[in-house]
């Protein structure tokens, strides 16, 4: 397949608006200028996109609802907070394409008529925080941003707000609320953003990746955009894999690439000829899969047919060295500390999950405990005004749904059953 | 007190936004960088420039891990042990700062050169386990390389 979101990241200055424009780079901006904004949507409808932050939520609806709202002014904000753990792909675009990302967010901004955006870009990425505002800049000089792009009296203003390292600011309605100036605590929904949003206006949250194929669909069209892997949620995808392959990193495959294809073929398979014991497919969030679920097509629709998720797309490969009650305690103690507060369930529960994995793995389980893991998570599990607290859940639950005998063989044993 | 030049960088953010509250989180990077941490004195400082009331500020503050309550050491160390790096060996990483260093993890060494801070993924887990010291990304990180990577730091 054609790479569209890391085309030309090879080359050293593809940062570099030059080099951008000399590969035809913003000339879907220009074609994009020329259209009727509802024609723009209409194409986004027609490829067929869906978020590609972890929901999957199909695009052209939120803009649909958001470009109905008199209100103005709008915002198009660019969810840059990438914190779920094993996740990477956005960072090759940050860092290396970042005018691929702003022509999307200009094309985007257009259609739905947003004059303001920020790209809410999380606090551990400060190298992307200078490319980011280079590039911004360079777009200015050039005509791409301002009161009046290409001269066509198109208004849209594009700054870069920074996070200071809180997961739940990924979530859009945290995500507002840190950019307004608070702490990133969800809000309850409806309203939805995209009628009331930041500072109280119509507001689009859309990931880097999802902005970042905006270009490539005014170019080719969505018609031929939705031949792109799978049928039902086509398109580009960014798998970034990590943990136990032999070549671990960000891979771009039509979505609906198996699991097995991208770890085996792509990766070059498990790293020093081991033997896999788990998957986590889509970030840590997302159910960890059994090595004989690894044929399923990484796409938004079939991973819930095979009990996962394709979440962010973040492949975390474990061979069988691994302990999995030790990956789960590291989970929960990641959710526990992530966990914003607001919701009792999930501020409570993910401590208490914490605490009895953590005895559990230090050898102290008691008899009782797996059982009382599976209580409080179901005591979580929609209980919650984000899906922070379900996330960790459903993590506890299937993480002993598969592999149970091992939790088992920690508290009867009193100790890891894992060689090494 | 912060500098002129801090000062107009304060301006200058609250210029890119509708409301003077939006530029909090910035302004609260710009006075970590002038105090090295959000000390009371850098609250109240913001709250003055922004108009937002201290007891906001202050809320804000401590709700992100990265704005810093206490003083640092000149160096952080900001060391990922979430799960892809904690299966490529990130535990190992801690254990030998420890050893090597005196460092725990929250923990100043004595001559102030460093500090270090556990991190819930940094988004480097292809080439993990990685850390950042200060604004620099360090990855694929051993026993041996981290020593290296570190004596750069004075």
């Amino acid at each position: 397949m054609e790479r569209v979101l890391l085309k030309n990241i090879d080359n050293p200055s593809s940062a570099e608006i030059t080099e951008y424009r000399r590969a035809g780079g913003y000339e879907s901006l220009s074609r994009a200028l020329g259209l009727l904004p509802k024609d723009i949507i209409d194409e986004v409808k027609k490829s067929g996109l869906r978020g590609r932050g972890g929901a999957g939520f199909p695009v052209a609806m939120k803009w649909t609802f958001a470009a109905a709202d008199p209100k103005f002014p709008k915002y198009l904000l660019c969810n840059a907070d990438e914190g779920e753990p094993g996740t990477f792909k956005d960072r090759p675009i940050l860092e290396r394409n970042p005018h691929l990302l702003i022509e999307g967010m200009a094309i985007s901004a257009y259609a739905l008529g947003a004059e303001y955006g920020y790209i809410y870009l999380r606090g551990e990425y400060p190298a992307a925080k200078g490319i980011l505002n280079r590039a911004i800049s360079q777009a200015y000089e050039n005509g791409f941003l301002g009161d009046n792009i290409s001269g066509k009296g198109i208004k849209f203003h594009l700054a870069v707000h920074q996070g200071a390292g809180a997961y739940i600011c990924g979530e859009e309605t945290a995500l507002i609320e840190s950019l307004e100036g608070d702490k990133g605590q969800p809000r309850i929904k409806p309203p939805f953003p995209v009628n009331v949003g930041a500072f109280g206006k119509p507001t689009i949250v859309n990931n880097v990746e999802t902005l970042s194929n905006l270009p490539h669909i005014v170019t080719i069209g969505g018609d031929e955009y939705a031949k792109i892997g799978s049928s039902d949620c086509p398109g580009p995808k960014l798998y970034c894999v990590s943990g136990h392959v032999e070549r671990p990193g960000v891979y771009e495959l039509p979505m609906g690439t198996s699991l097995r294809e991208i770890i085996f073929t792509h990766c070059g398979g498990i790293k020093d000829g081991k033997k896999l014991k788990a998957v986590i497919p889509g970030g840590i969030s997302t159910p960890v899969l059994p090595p004989d679920k690894i044929d399923c097509p990484m796409d938004f629709v079939n991973m819930p047919k095979h009990g996962s998720m394709l979440g962010s797309g973040a492949v975390i490969v474990m061979d069988e060295s691994v302990c999995l009650v030790k990956v789960c305690y590291r989970a929960l103690k990641f959710f526990e500390h992530e966990s914003c507060g607001k919701c009792t369930p999930c501020r409570e529960g993910t401590e208490w999950l914490r605490k009895i994995l953590g005895r559990i793995e230090k050898g102290e389980g008691q008899e009782g405990d797996i059982d009382l893991l599976l209580a409080v998570s179901g005591n979580i599990m929609g209980k919650t005004f984000c899906p922070l607290g379900d996330g960790a859940a459903s993590v506890v639950q299937n993480f002993i749904r598969h592999f149970r005998p091992e939790f088992e063989a920690h508290v009867k044993t009193k100790s890891c059953v894992v060689p090494g | 007190m912060f500098s002129t030049e801090a000062i107009k960088e304060i301006e200058e953010i609250k210029s890119k936004y509708p409301t003077a509250r939006a530029a909090l989180l910035p302004a609260m990077y710009v006075a970590q960088r002038e105090y090295g941490l959000l000390s009371p004195e850098a609250y109240e400082e913001v709250s003055d420039l922004l108009g937002v009331p201290r007891t906001i500020a202050r809320g804000v503050g401590t709700f992100y891990a990265m704005y810093k309550q206490i003083p640092m050491g000149r160096n952080v160390v900001q060391l990922c042990t979430n799960v892809s790096c904690m299966i490529l060996g990130a535990e190992r990483l801690v254990d030998h700062l420890k050893n090597k260093y005196g460092l725990e993890p929250g923990g100043t060494t004595p001559d102030r050169r460093f500090s270090l801070v556990i991190m819930e993924c940094i988004g480097a887990c292809g080439t993990a386990p990685a850390m950042l010291v200060n604004d620099d990304f360090h990855e694929n990180l051993t026993e041996k390389n981290i020593e290296n990577i570190l004596e750069k730091y004075k």
